[in-house]
């Protein structure tokens, strides 16, 4: 591995842990949303200043080429990612529509109070 | 029978039915004196809530279009804060006969939920080829499910007695055949007494059902997944009886 790589692979998680540190900080992310994203950052740090980890590693697990267990790792962590973005539009979907509902309902409710609001008051004044 | 229909609130989801839906509403309350009849406008862009509020018919109108389930979701809300017994869903485009209500709800005596089955008997409603078969499979589950014989499945002519008016008030499914195939599924689970009673159903006013193979293979493929997913997910418990009303 050249010094070039070694720099490039540091950096790059670093900016990714950047990237996410700056979002939480401005509130543009939830801490729940943003969990994923540390822990890749975190291991991609940890790998890049560190590569004997990653080799050690598809040894013990029986990797013959250390590459793919980043790859593999990579896209459990995408997996999970997209799942839990899944969960939580369903989740606000269904908010969506409870709150469309209630909503309309409210509409209605108001409509015929002010119906009745308005004979009365006609009532009132003959 | 005239005390029943007093209870009972006719819902129409309504999508973009400015040509039909004013006749509909006037149809009903010429053929059911007395009863209450909601239109839920389903986020249409066209003049549906104003035609059926002249035909003087409640109207709900939903922000946003959220599909047949949606809205008749906010039927029964509507009927359980009104007070109303049981709820008839009634096409808003005419397929649905008025004249079968009565009979609906009259049986209403001894089941949850009644369903006006298309190819029973009566009528000259048909459906071929694999969409037709799609039906036959989904109506053999769900029949073996709800211990009662059902051919329609997928019909959207039903009476809704008072225990399934709780009960879907608050889990009524807005997915994709999720008003027809898991709301029986959900029901029966729950314990509701499902019925069948023979209906006619005139033409659709306009349009033809399809007939392309692929088509009926994608309605067969996503019928199937809707039933295997309502079939996976966890019973809803019926309501007890609310005391306090």
């Amino acid at each position: 591995m050249t010094i070039a790589s070694y720099i490039l692979g540091i950096a790059a998680a670093m900016l990714a842990l950047g990237v996410v540190t700056e979002m939480l900080r401005r509130r543009r992310l939830r801490e729940r949303h943003a969990i994923w994203w540390i822990i890749a950052g975190v291991l991609a740090l940890v790998i890049g200043v560190f590569p004997q980890v990653l080799i050690w590693t598809a040894a013990a697990v029986g990797v013959e080429v250390p590459t793919n267990l980043v790859f593999f790792v990579s896209l459990f962590i995408l997996f999970l990612v997209c799942i839990q973005q899944s969960a939580e539009l369903t989740e606000l979907e269904g908010k969506t529509r409870a709150l469309a509902e209630y909503s309309a309902l409210l509409a209605n409710r108001v409509t015929q109070l002010e119906t009745a609001t308005h004979r009365a008051d006609a009532g009132d004044t003959p | 029978m005239t005390t029943l229909l007093k209870h009972t609130l006719i819902v129409m989801p309504a999508l973009n039915e400015e040509e039909s839906v004013a006749a509909v509403v006037d149809e009903v309350y010429s053929k059911l004196p007395g009863i209450s009849v909601l239109v839920v406008d389903d986020g249409s862009t066209d003049r549906t809530a104003e035609r059926a509020r002249l035909a003087g018919a409640t109207v709900i109108s939903l922000p946003f279009n959220l599909g047949v389930g949606g809205a008749m979701r906010v039927g029964f809300k509507y009927a359980l804060a009104h007070d109303f017994q049981n709820v008839v869903q009634v096409d808003s485009d005419g397929q649905h006969d008025p004249s079968g209500v009565a009979m609906l709800v009259d049986a209403l005596d001894s089941a949850d939920v009644v369903v006006g089955a298309r190819f029973a008997g009566e009528g000259d409603y048909s459906v071929k080829g694999p969409r037709r078969w799609a039906m036959i499979v989904l109506a053999t589950i769900i029949s073996s499910l709800a211990a009662t014989k059902l051919t329609d499945t997928t019909s959207g002519f039903r009476a809704t007695g008072p225990r399934a008016v709780r009960l879907f008030a608050e889990h009524y499914p807005a997915e994709y055949l999720g008003d027809t195939i898991e709301s029986l599924v959900i029901a029966a689970r729950a314990g509701c007494t499902i019925r069948q009673l023979p209906v006619s159903m005139r033409p659709r006013a306009g349009g033809v059902p399809s007939h392309n193979p692929f088509k009926a293979a994608a309605y067969l493929g996503r019928a199937g997944m809707a039933l295997m997913i309502a079939l996976m997910r966890p019973r809803v418990p019926l309501a007890t009886e609310v005391t306090s009303s």
